[in-house]
């Protein structure tokens, strides 16, 4: 089954949600394809505390507000994983693992995913004890130990959430210093559940059933241990959602999509916005900054492009 | 349409609900504090509805009735568990579309 919108917008996370409304109150028909949770990264972020206009907000709570809000004005939402794009001028056809969209105009707002550790016994033991969000998966770890990887806002968040909850948190991280925001380290650094092992990377997750430990190196020496720990949560960056577009649109070595000051790639009616596009801030209030934008130049190129005779 | 809301189960009633139960079972082990389980919640409802009398749906608040969530391992919510005989046959962990806890379910009960 083929259906004709005048846009498609691919990802449901902030980008997506702020293009939706702007191109649904243009009273152009849109869907928005999402093959997960609305939100995307916010819907497993704890508290959101820097969107302008609200001092604290949940961030799945947020990303509800912005869903009814777009939806409200007309915007269509289909939970479905988008496959590939292709042009079939003028048009572009979008097709899912459930059918084929066509669409004057495409706003590609897929976001970026957490990178794994890409070690031994991570993805067989993930749900059994690793974890990428500790806010959801840390109150079955009350009174344990457990591992958080990383040292950026995320490490450090997801690792204060953590704390709350388990006796204690080995904060491991390959670098000597913290690159997360001084606010949060100023609050990591008080935090007496927090020790920190520095200059280390985990090379192997240990256990059968569920996590039992890790196994750690040590940064020049080379110098190998096993800490027990219950959990394993990691936060050390993303990657752009992009892989489905390779070839179609120019991206930057990362995978991030080119674009102009107007979200706009270098193929006709196709805009990026948000994490997915290069040079992004990455931020939720800049990714819903992004999304308006390549909302109104999609409304712009359909105007031209598809004038009504 | 009428909603069939899935039964609340804790740990007292786990055995009697669920390993017990003639008719094969999901559980959706939740937590109010969870944000993907809030999306799941909807999508199990429509579940329940379009299984009918042929699956049982019920759900298990991991916080009240961690004992439950404890002997099944679980590290991660939502996770979904489709048990037959008293046996899981079945699990989901994390957040999919409706679609994909659909073909669990259909694999579940032809096994």
């Amino acid at each position: 089954m083929e259906e004709d919108f005048d846009v498609v917008i691919v990802g449901g996370g902030p980008a997506g949600l702020a293009a939706g409304l702007y191109t649904a109150r243009a009273r152009r028909r849109t869907v928005l394809l999402e093959k997960g949770v609305i939100g995307g990264q916010i819907s497993l972020t704890e508290r959101v505390e820097n969107y302008p206009g609200l001092e604290a907000v949940g961030g799945f709570d947020l990303a509800q507000t912005m869903l009814r809000q777009a939806e409200g004005s007309g915007l269509e939402t289909h939970y479905e994983a988008v496959l590939s794009l292709e042009r079939v001028d003028p048009l572009w056809r979008v097709t899912t693992n459930d059918g084929d969209y066509r669409a004057k105009a495409v706003i590609i707002t897929s976001g970026a995913d957490f990178n794994r550790l890409e070690v031994p016994g991570e993805e067989r033991l993930t749900g059994r004890g690793v974890s990428y969000c500790a806010t959801c998966d840390a109150p079955f770890f009350a009174g344990q130990e457990v591992a958080v990887v990383g040292g950026g806002d995320s490490a450090l968040d997801e690792g204060m959430f953590a704390a709350r909850h388990v006796a204690k948190v080995y904060l491991i991280h390959r670098r000597d210093e913290l690159r997360a925001s001084r606010i949060l380290q100023e609050r990591v650094f008080a935090d007496p559940k927090f020790e920190f092992v520095w200059n280390t990377v985990i090379t192997e997750v240990l256990g059968q059933e569920q996590v039992e430990g890790v196994r750690l190196r040590e940064l020049p020496s080379g110098e190998e241990r096993v800490l027990p720990v219950a959990g394993v949560f990691v936060f050390i960056g993303h990657h752009p959602n992009t892989a489905y577009l390779r070839s179609l649109v120019r991206m930057d070595e990362g995978g991030h999509i080119l674009v102009n000051e107007w979200m706009e790639t270098d193929a006709p009616g196709l805009f990026a916005a948000g994490d997915a596009r290069s040079n992004s801030a990455r931020q939720v209030v800049t990714a819903a900054g992004d999304g308006a934008t390549a909302a109104i130049a999609a409304e712009r190129y359909i105007s031209s492009r598809f004038p009504v005779e | 349409m009428t909603m069939t809301k899935p039964k609340e189960v804790n740990d007292a009633q786990f055995e009697a609900e669920v390993l017990k139960s003639e008719t094969p079972v999901l559980v959706d082990f939740w937590a109010p504090w969870c944000g993907p389980c809030r999306m799941v919640a909807p999508l199990v409802e429509e579940l329940a509805d379009e299984y009918g009398p042929k699956v049982k749906f019920v759900k298990v608040n991991t916080d009240e009735s961690f004992n439950t969530a404890a002997s099944y391992g679980i590290r991660s919510i939502p996770t979904l568990i489709v048990f037959k005989g008293g046996q899981p046959v079945g699990q989901v962990i994390g957040f999919r579309p409706k679609n994909d806890l659909k073909r669990v379910i259909d694999q579940a009960l032809a096994s």
